[in-house]
């Protein structure tokens, strides 16, 4: 490395203890992290389309995940390298901001970068080539745009969302019954949706997941399910009409926050304080009886002597249930969480048609759902299925599902799949570049080239020849000017998508689009890498 | 500079066939490990624990010996997890759902060698398991209307469900026990009020189910030993020093004197809460916390039965059986139910004294005590009873029965078969996989008896091809036999728990292409 002098001859410290560092600097460092990015596309390349194959990763501490998601597959890999780690960062954007597609962002931006470095190889500048790499971006989010068509759907005709859904599921292990699990994804979103303001409170869906029983038997439950029992085993297990009084304070002795001693030092004392005890307990219970609760939901624990009070006076009573649990309860049921004994009013309680408990298997285990509530605007989804991984994995397709569904709720909007909408934007990058001057212009032909990896990925995974159905689409495209071709995964006999019904959010493919080509700008900028070495 | 790793040291990456390999590797290493305790004629394995005292467990339950196994494989976890849901779900055929797994991936292996996708082989195995579920559901029984015949049934099955256990000595002892068990549930499936007492000493054949209750603990000294027509109060309640529970609650004193006092107030504190529980016209005190002497002394002087420290699940089916309420405040006796029973004794198993409780009201709860040579044999006889309380309890809810000894997996596969014939394209190779791992069943389960299985299970293929026919394997005279008069029966929700989660395990191991490890976890060594 090249060390500047003082007039002494002494050399300058630039970097601290130079020689321990390895530095990588301009062409080399850019080759270095492009083929960083490049890795890491190919891993997820595989996983792209209905017919990808699934990675199984094992955790630090020895468990096993199989999934097909993108964003879970990326961020479990425990990455080391820096611009792998911006790869992971784009999926996760991409997760956080739409909820599908996260695979899609992945391939987009390692091809992108793919084409980079052949540019950079004919010696074109980087920030040329991630000029060139804007423009196209733009013009592709205009062209779709304009193929993007909008459709229309209420209450009553969920069909197009379903369909929207399925095309999501279908690249999942779930796709066995990947029509039940659309409806329940659009039923459930439609549920919460606010159609005035075109907004969905995903928080408000509780995707709980047992092991047991199959894929068919999960289920939308129009209430809440709490994994948690009855605080005492006698109590009843069904309640029909339950008013519900909803707690967060505890059926124990007061706990002021400050500090505090009450000293005992006289036998009157200490008969008072037992009284007093004694009562506390017996008001307690008897608040929560007079405001008519016939329910008590508590954030807390009880003492032995509350909970048999409470079993006493008929008042079923749930403990220990979670804060986020507890907040969709009171928003299901109507009612209000109460802090303190003396706050609860008969206004203040939860109204639900039916409280029951359903235990499960072989085992203690029971869950209570709370249905038929007052305002049924908090919905649960009930996965259940052969084996853990089976779960998690349904949980995070559901999970997609449920995010393609509030988009489409917000933006109407929608493309074809199966690659047709990639296929449509590269002819029209490819014709703008001609009209482009200036050395972008082979940025521009480059992009369009990195566009045709998406279908070329499907097509590869599905098992046909990815050069060959690539050209015989794109030209089909050209000549009948008719941007829904894509590539035929499923083997369905036509390569029209609007016939196979296979959609995608507009803004989901634009975000793919926005955020692959931000992250290469991004990763094209960096000239040199100094890292630390191994110590 | 070309890139050298993107991940971390030591985490490692599989792709392509190399991953499918070492899954497929994985998982048939698991299914063989488990295979040779199928089947009546299975045999068993010794566990020796790394932890301290190196335990020894013999046992034949498949979710027992793959609970117990490290495992490194990512795609044998699949496997005992599958298992592990088994036996929470159904609590029988652990075994066959990991063989049924292991054999249709074996089978997928030999079609991915002859380069068929495995989307292909999994979209054919799909459309076979759901055609093998359709052809098991046209062939069920269901008795549930007849209360004789259902009774037979369920002791059909606790029979096949032990006859490959330990007990199988005395399978009809403990099927009977078992049917006897289950239907006082009443069709809940909270195996919980069912208590097994493992007491070593006698024969298996000592065995026997109590309709009362049999509670694990002494009586306290000085009080009765016989009780009849007992009024029983169950509590959950501090019977030593009843603390004051207010926070910052503490004693200060300036003399010695006054600490007296305070003694003294706590006592009369005790007193008038044992008088209280005295006042509810008991003549038993069953309480889940410990009675300290003080107490214990004036329940004594009061003529009244004290036990103290019933755990959790002691009480819970205590009320269940006497239909008493669990007590922890005693201001309201009017209110609070008492439980009854007609007599309260102690008796002597082997040479522990224990309490009974007998003509209980509700009766819901029941012991099951459990006599053997060893603890090891006390062990496994508790696994496989529970095995078969399991299944019926599950057979009680959905009383469809299938008969056994490979009969199912015949006529399974004899659909599939079909099915394999009327596909076009190359999803039919997968189904007929399909038919050849169901096969397998039937197979090993001969083999591990000792008979010529290609023999056996050609016979009953030609046997199947007739309508209506229940032919299975009769391992006990090495022949193909009936099964409706050997009187084999298995329940149909553990059939199709084999069949689905089989299918679903095998399903998410083909469709993986790569297998990422990360760096396992440091762990601080604590020596």
């Amino acid at each position: 490395m090249a060390l500047a002098f003082d007039e002494f001859g002494r050399p300058f410290l630039i970097l601290k203890e130079q020689e321990q560092k390895s530095r990588l600097r301009g062409i080399d460092a850019q080759k270095a992290n492009i083929s960083a990015g490049k890795a890491v596309s190919r891993i997820l390349r595989t996983s792209l389309g209905p017919k990808g194959m699934d990675k199984m990763l094992q955790s630090p501490d020895g468990d096993v995940t199989v999934t097909n998601d993108g964003a879970t597959i990326l961020e479990q890999m425990d990455v080391d390298n820096q611009i792998a780690k911006l790869m992971v960062e784009l999926s996760r954007s991409q997760d956080y901001e739409i909820g599908d597609g996260t695979t899609g962002v992945v391939v987009m931006a390692g091809s992108l970068l793919e084409q980079a470095e052949k540019l950079l190889e004919r010696g074109i500048h980087p920030i040329r080539v991630a000029e060139g790499y804007e423009v196209a971006s733009r013009i592709a989010v205009e062209h779709l745009e304009r193929i993007s068509q909008k459709f229309e759907f209420g209450p009553e005709n969920i069909e197009p969302l379903v369909q929207t859904c399925m095309t999501t599921l279908s690249s999942k292990i779930v796709n066995r019954c990947k029509r039940d699990l659309a409806e329940i994804a659009v039923k459930a979103v439609l549920a919460v949706a606010d159609l005035e303001r075109r907004d969905v409170h995903l928080d408000l869906i509780k995707v709980e997941g047992k092991v047991g029983g199959k894929l068919e038997d999960t289920e939308l439950v129009y209430g809440i399910v709490v994994d948690k029992d009855m605080s005492h085993p006698q109590m009843p297990k069904r309640i029909e009409d339950a008013k519900i009084a909803i707690l967060t304070c505890p059926f124990e002795p007061p706990k002021p926050k400050t500090k505090h001693k009450v000293d005992i030092d006289t036998v009157e004392k200490f008969q008072t304080i037992r009284l007093q005890e004694q009562k506390y307990f017996d008001d307690m219970v008897q608040k929560c009886k007079d405001a008519g609760a016939t329910l008590v939901i508590c954030q807390w624990g009880f003492d032995d002597e509350a909970n048999h009070l409470l079993m006493n006076r008929n008042l079923p009573a749930v403990r220990w249930v979670g804060g986020v649990e507890l907040e969709l309860i009171a928003i299901a049921t109507g009612g209000r969480i109460v802090p303190r004994f003396q706050e609860l009013t008969p206004e203040k309680l939860g109204k639900a048609g039916l409280v029951r408990e359903k235990s499960f298997g072989t085992t203690k285990d029971r869950m209570l759902y709370i249905e038929q509530c007052a305002n049924s605007r908090a919905v649960t989804i009930f996965i259940r299925g052969g084996n853990k991984m089976m779960i998690e994995e349904t949980k995070r397709s559901i999970h997609d599902a449920l995010c393609v569904a509030r988009n489409l709720i917000r933006n109407n909007s929608i493309v074809y799949g199966g690659g047709s909408a990639e296929i449509s934007c590269s002819i029209a990058v490819e014709a703008a570049a001609d009209r482009h001057p200036g050395v972008e212009q082979y940025a521009i032909r480059g992009f369009a080239d990195a566009l045709d990896a998406i279908p070329m990925a499907l097509a590869e995974n599905s098992g046909l020849q990815p050069i060959e159905t690539l050209s015989a689409v794109k030209s089909q495209q050209i000549k009948e000017n008719n941007p829904f071709c894509g590539i035929d995964c499923n083997d369905a006999g036509t390569n029209d998508m609007r016939e196979q019904d296979v959609f995608e959010t507009l803004i989901g493919k634009q975000q793919q689009i926005l955020l692959a080509t931000q992250v290469v700008k991004m990763i094209l900028k960096i000239d040199d890498v100094i890292c630390p070495s191994d110590f | 500079m070309a890139i050298e790793r993107i991940f971390k040291d030591e985490a490692s990456e599989e792709k392509g066939e190399r991953a499918r390999m070492a899954s497929f590797v994985g998982a048939m290493a698991i299914a063989d490990l488990v295979k040779t305790t199928l089947g009546p004629k299975g045999m068993d394995k010794i566990l020796q624990s790394t932890g301290r005292g190196r335990e020894v467990t013999v046992t034949n339950d498949g979710a027992t010996i793959l609970k117990s196994l490290h495992i490194d494989n990512a795609a044998a976890k699949v496997l005992v997890d599958i298992s592990k849901v088994q036996d929470d779900e159904v609590g029988d055929g652990t075994t066959s759902v990991v063989v049924l797994a292991g054999e249709l991936l074996r089978e997928a292996e030999k079609l991915v060698a002859a380069k068929i996708h495995p989307m292909t082989i999994i979209s054919g195995y799909r459309m076979a398991a759901e055609c093998a579920r359709h052809a098991l559901l046209q062939k069920v029984v269901d008795n549930k209307e007849d209360a004789e015949t259902f009774r037979s049934d369920l002791t059909k099955i606790a029979m096949t469900t032990l006859s490959s256990k330990i007990l199988c000595q005395d399978k009809d002892h403990f099927a009977k026990l078992a049917v006897d068990a289950v239907m006082r549930l009443k069709g809940s499936t909270n195996l919980e009020s069912i208590q097994i007492i493992k007491k070593p000493g006698g024969s298996l054949k000592d065995s026997f189910l109590d309709d009362g209750f049999i509670l694990d603990k002494k009586i306290g000294i000085g009080q009765p030993k016989r009780i009849e027509n007992a009024n029983i109060l169950v509590a959950n309640t501090a019977m030593d020093t009843d603390k004051v529970k207010i926070y910052g609650a503490r004693v200060r004193v300036d003399s010695m004197s006054k600490v007296a006092e305070i003694e003294g107030a706590e006592k009369e504190k005790m007193r008038e809460k044992v008088q209280k529980i005295i006042s509810h016209g008991i003549n038993c005190f069953v309480n889940r916390q410990l009675i300290y002497n003080f107490p214990e002394e004036l329940f004594a002087d009061a003529g009244i039965l004290a036990i103290e420290h019933a755990d959790f699940d002691g009480i819970e089916r205590l009320a269940l059986v006497t239909g008493g309420e669990i007590a922890s405040t005693f201001d309201n006796p009017e209110t609070v139910k008492l439980g009854h029973c007609k007599l309260i004794e102690e008796i002597m198993i082997g040479e522990d004294k224990l309490i009974r409780f007998s003509g209980v009201q509700m009766g819901e709860a029941c012991t099951i005590v459990l006599r053997g040579a060893s603890h090891h044999v006390l062990d496994e006889a508790e696994r496989s009873l529970h095995d078969a309380l399991c299944v019926l309890s599950q057979t009680v809810n959905d009383s469809r029965v299938l008969f056994g000894g490979g009969w199912p997996e015949m006529i399974m596969a004899k659909e599939v078969d079909e099915l394999a014939r009327k596909t076009p394209g190359k999803k039919s190779h997968a189904i007929e996989a399909f038919s050849r791992a169901l096969l397998a069943i039937p197979t090993i389960i001969a083999d591990n008896a000792g008979l010529d299985s290609a023999e056996l299970v050609a016979q009953l293929r030609a046997e199947h091809h007739k309508e209506g026919c229940n032919a299975g394997i009769d391992v006990i005279s090495g022949s193909v036999g009936d099964m409706a008069e050997l009187g084999i029966s298995e329940a149909f929700k553990v059939k199709q728990a084999v069949l689905l989660s089989a299918t679903e395990a095998a399903e998410m191991i083909l469709r993986v292409d790569e297998i990422i490890t990360c760096a396992p976890r440091q762990r601080e060594n604590r020596m």
